[in-house]
């Protein structure tokens, strides 16, 4: 457990010395909002109903954005090879990897939303702890395999050309799920239709989790 | 097996797939009934459905061969793995070619976002991938563990995609087999088609099988004949 901890713990430190995704993360996700404002300039009366699926985008794209680097910072300086010497197996690394690149994701997420709240002209108040559980399970999901990509595209040829194109059909599960409950809670406010959305996002979550943290060592061996 | 052994057998499968296909080319294009409200457009099932299921079966050979691969190592499940994808994109191409052909009169339109397409797509996209993976790896060794692992990711992510988008509304027709919506006189043709589908993709795969075991072997000799030098 405290290995895990500590694998966090490096890769938050690296990020806050260097700040070098997190920012790329937030910019990119703020001109996606920009973006799709144009995009969707002529509905103005429908413009909440498109939002979840704007909002999961731009998390998604962003996403992305800290996953491609999650991997190449060690790789760029030779760290991974150290990071394989560690005395932990391969799984702490992989579920350390995959907590610090989540902690990212929420941090870029609630940017994003408060960005998203002034941009689409939006009021929330009592909707706020449910749209937290949906983006916290969502991106515990899209973090589980997008960690595992993350590592595979790095060792390639194409790396940050490879990633989006294998983690967005993989992903796909989770992307439909967290817009219709964020679409839910926005739209409709039956919070008791969310169960089914939040039930297929922990099983997808659960079941890549486990793949992942399985079959990590088979990704990173050199 | 020896080499003439293989050689019967793919001369054997070769006669046995021609006359499979001439007789269910027949069997789906003059021996089935016309169908009543579609007519004639009606017989493009008997290679939309036939190829799906054929795909499927491709997908799933994948998964078990990457997942034997990933336990023990061998580079030929890592062959199958590989051959059985190509041709699952393969077969998936003729649905997705023959789906919208038929759509485009019956349904007015030439795609819908209905699960079953939507699906169908996204696991032709997902192996798309992977082919894209094993195309950016250069070291044989890992490329072969990456691409099992990612098989077996792609496989178990397709019900979890089927499951999802299940709750908007679908207007593909459900399983003809399953609720003996088929019209017995029907099934001849159905069946032949499925059957010489099946062998398709048995000489197929053996065929794209050995020339990739072939390939590593070749690649194993040239990289013993560069350490002696």
């Amino acid at each position: 457990m405290h290995k895990i901890w500590a694998i966090f713990r490096k890769d938050l430190l690296i990020e806050f010395r260097t700040k070098d995704s997190l920012t790329a993360m937030l910019f990119f996700g703020i001109v996606v909002l920009v973006v799709f404002n144009f995009a969707l300039g002529s509905l103005h009366q429908a413009v909440r109903s498109a939002v979840p699926g704007v909002l999961w985008v731009a998390f998604a794209f962003s996403g992305t954005l800290g996953l491609n680097r999650l991997f190449a910072v060690e790789k760029e300086n030779g760290c991974l090879q150290g990071l394989l010497m560690i005395p932990a197996d391969r799984g702490a690394v992989y579920l350390g990897k995959m907590l610090a690149s989540c902690f990212f994701m929420l941090i870029a997420e609630a940017v994003l939303f408060i960005a998203a709240l002034v941009l689409f002209n939006l009021t929330v108040r009592n909707e706020i702890p449910w749209l937290m559980l949906v983006f916290v399970v969502g991106t515990l999901g899209f973090t589980a395999v997008g960690t595992l990509l993350s590592a595979i595209a790095v060792n390639t040829r194409l790396r940050e050309v490879l990633l989006p194109l294998m983690l967005f059909p993989v992903i796909l599960p989770i992307l439909i799920n967290a817009v219709e409950a964020t679409d839910i809670i926005l739209n409709s406010a039956d919070y008791g239709a969310l169960k089914l959305p939040l039930t297929v996002m922990s099983a997808f979550t659960i079941i890549f989790a486990t793949i992942s943290y399985l079959l990590f060592e088979r990704v990173l061996e050199e | 097996m020896s080499g003439k052994a293989q050689y019967r057998l793919d001369i054997l499968l070769g006669i046995l797939l021609f006359a499979g296909m001439s007789f269910a080319l027949y069997m789906a294009l003059i021996g089935a009934p016309t169908e009543r409200t579609m007519g004639d457009l009606q017989r493009i099932f008997y290679f939309h459905v036939p190829a799906a299921i054929t795909g499927l079966a491709a997908f799933a050979t994948n998964f078990v061969s990457s997942l034997v691969f990933l336990l023990r190592k061998n580079r030929r499940w890592d062959a199958l793995a590989l051959a059985s994808a190509e041709l699952g994109i393969l077969f998936f191409c003729m649905v997705l070619v023959t789906g919208p052909i038929w759509a485009k009169p019956v349904w007015f339109v030439w795609w819908t976002w209905s699960p079953r397409l939507t699906a169908s797509f996204i696991l032709c996209l997902l192996y798309v991938a992977y082919m894209l993976i094993r195309k950016s790896y250069e070291d044989p060794e890992r490329k072969a563990s990456v691409s099992a692992v990612f098989g077996v990711i792609a496989f178990v992510d397709a019900p979890l995609v089927w499951f999802s988008i299940r709750w908007w509304r679908d207007i593909h027709p459900s399983p003809m087999l399953e609720t003996g919506g088929l019209d017995p006189s029907m099934r001849p043709a159905f069946y032949a088609c499925l059957g010489a589908f099946l062998i398709l993709f048995l000489y197929l795969l053996r065929r794209r099988f050995c020339l990739e075991t072939m390939r590593n072997k070749v690649d194993g000799l040239l990289l013993r004949l560069d350490e002696m030098r």
